[in-house]
């Protein structure tokens, strides 16, 4: 049964370009799906069509069940507390504590008036504190964000997106600004959020090594066309040409 | 930069020069400005300065009415100010481009901001003191529309600067506009926010001195009055608290900065 299916997407921000043509596929529940492509392919924009964080203007997107695409503003609300996302540089709120940050997360599901005051409930904190002791950052829990390397900033991030309990964790880039080490760590805990949690991740990346390690399943993207959909072994380097319209020669792998 | 492009800009900074000292000198002849009398005349004017504006006894027995139309500006200026903060505020959020409610109220804020802003102060107090007369309201007013102008800006820039990619995060968790205004946008930019206040503070108690003198009303009314009696020694005076009064805000707003940074 397939928790995301998108049927013939297509997004212009203006007229006379066209961003994403035709893009069909599905991704099943707790999959690990990488998005890989050159810069420019429409990744980021693939992504923000599912949270409708961008409208698109063509197709059918079916997550959980629901059209994506016809929901109003109360239904797409409900929907994104379904959808857990995280950012390329982060995207906290650098003076706050790590522990504030990490309970945003639950606005979603609050009226505002009780998020205005900031009420959460005791299982709420003590969600937060598990997620980031799982996390490994239990100790800077009240330290501010902006005191924190990028590689436990994005772990703060993380912890945000699974206090949502979402079905699906859209990842933009999440390790394009880290250190080795620290993007091995950040993909490590991706995977075991979908292998453990059952949560269905859908990365984008840069590194085809990292994909193909780290994947069920690789979408290839080229000026807006899935031009590659398959397992990561399957990728031969005609198909990485194919992808970035390059020789894997000229390519830099990790 | 290669050779041919930096010859070109040393060319245009000797040109620049140029236009500046011709501009210089055209200013100086259509207005009659002579530089070397002007400088001439100084001499004079300091020492007129240090027989006439002395503080005396006599001046100081009018310290504590003074003193009391000081604070009477201090607290004018200070109202004016966070009455503005409070309205700019919102305008701010409706005209920064990542918190705007809507396109009609985003351009009504930027519109109110560039109006109020670029015309000066003391053109306010002008225009106000034809509408409403010589009162303590139309000074109010005017350091109210200059700083809700100065503010409005100041707060889009912040606000955009501030919290752009922490608002796309919370949308996408589904948090509604207020809890994310409120949780993330002023968290993030209250720093800069109550910085520029208290510059606003600072600013309009010096403004509060040249209204005051074409309104009528609190510190520069009484700085205009003695003036014009030619009581040189309570101008002094009058002048005197200004200047301490500035300074010690100053100070004040100083240590609130580091304080909150
Ligand atoms: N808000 C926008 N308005 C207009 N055009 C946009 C907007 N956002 C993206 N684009 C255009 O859409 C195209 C795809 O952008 P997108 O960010 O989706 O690419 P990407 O694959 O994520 O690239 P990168 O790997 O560099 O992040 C680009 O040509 C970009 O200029
Ligand atoms: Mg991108």
């Amino acid at each position: 049964m397939s928790l995301l299916k998108i049927e013939g997407l297509g997004k212009s921000y203006t007229a006379d370009k066209q961003i994403l043509k035709n893009v069909n596929f599905e991704i099943k529940a707790g999959e690990f799906v990488s998005i890989i492509g050159p810069s420019g392919a429409g990744k980021s924009t693939m992504l923000r069509c599912i949270n409708r964080m961008v409208e698109f203007n063509e197709g059918k997107i079916i997550f959980n069940h629901q059209d994506v695409g016809s929901l109003n503003n109360k239904e797409l609300r409900k929907l994104r507390t379904n959808i857990g996302m995280v950012f390329q540089h982060y995207n906290l709120v650098p003076r706050l504590t790590v522990i504030e940050n990490v309970l945003h997360g639950r606005f979603g599901y609050k009226t505002t008036l009780q998020g205005v005051l900031g009420r959460y409930t005791e299982e709420e904190k003590e969600r937060a504190f598990y997620l980031l002791e799982k996390l490994g950052i239990h100790e800077h829990a009240y330290k501010r964000c902006d005191q924190l390397s990028g590689g436990q900033q994005q772990r703060v991030g993380i912890c945000r997106a699974l206090i949502q309990e979402p079905k699906l964790i859209l990842c933009d880039e999440p390790i394009a600004s880290l250190d080795p080490s620290s993007s091995k760590v950040i993909m490590d805990h991706l995977k075991s959020i979908s292998t453990e949690m059952g949560i269905t991740c859908l990365v984008n990346l840069h590194q085809v090594e990292v994909a193909q390690h780290y994947s069920d399943h690789i979408i290839g993207l080229n000026k807006g066309e899935v031009v590659f959909r398959g397992e990561g072994s399957e990728l031969s380097a005609e198909q990485i040409q194919k992808i970035y319209e390059t020789n894997t020669k000229d390519l830099i792998i990790e | 930069m290669n050779e041919k492009a930096m010859r070109k800009s040393r060319w245009q900074t000797v040109i620049f020069l140029l236009i500046i000292i011709v501009l210089t000198y055209l200013s100086s002849a259509i207005t009659r400005f002579n530089f070397v009398e002007g400088m001439a005349t100084i001499p004079e004017a300091i020492g007129w300065i240090f027989s006439n504006l002395m503080v005396t006894q006599e001046s100081m027995d009018k310290l504590p009415k003074i003193l009391e139309k000081l604070a009477e500006t201090i607290f004018m200026s200070i109202a004016a100010t966070t009455i503005a903060a409070v309205i700019s505020l919102f305008l701010g959020l409706f005209g920064s481009k990542t918190t705007k409610v809507n396109n009609f109220l985003s351009v009504f804020a930027r519109f109110i901001a560039s109006v109020s802003r670029n015309i000066p102060v003391v053109a306010w107090s002008l225009v106000l003191l034809l509408s409403f007369g010589q009162n303590s309201v139309t000074g109010f007013l005017a350091l109210f529309i200059g700083t809700v102008g100065f503010l409005t800006r100041a707060f889009i820039e912040s606000i955009d600067e501030a919290s752009q990619s922490s608002v796309e995060a919370l949308t996408a968790t589904g948090a509604t506009y207020l809890q994310i205004v409120s949780k993330a946008v002023i968290p993030q930019c209250l720093p800069q926010i109550l910085s520029w206040v208290l510059f606003m503070v600072e600013t309009n108690i010096r403004n509060a001195t040249l209204v005051g003198i074409l309104t009528g009303t609190g510190i520069g009314y009484t700085f205009d009055v003695y003036y014009k009696m030619l009581n040189y020694n309570a101008v002094a005076l009058v002048t005197l608290c200004i200047v301490i009064t500035v300074i010690i805000v100053d100070l004040i707003s100083n240590y609130v900065r580091k304080v909150i940074l």
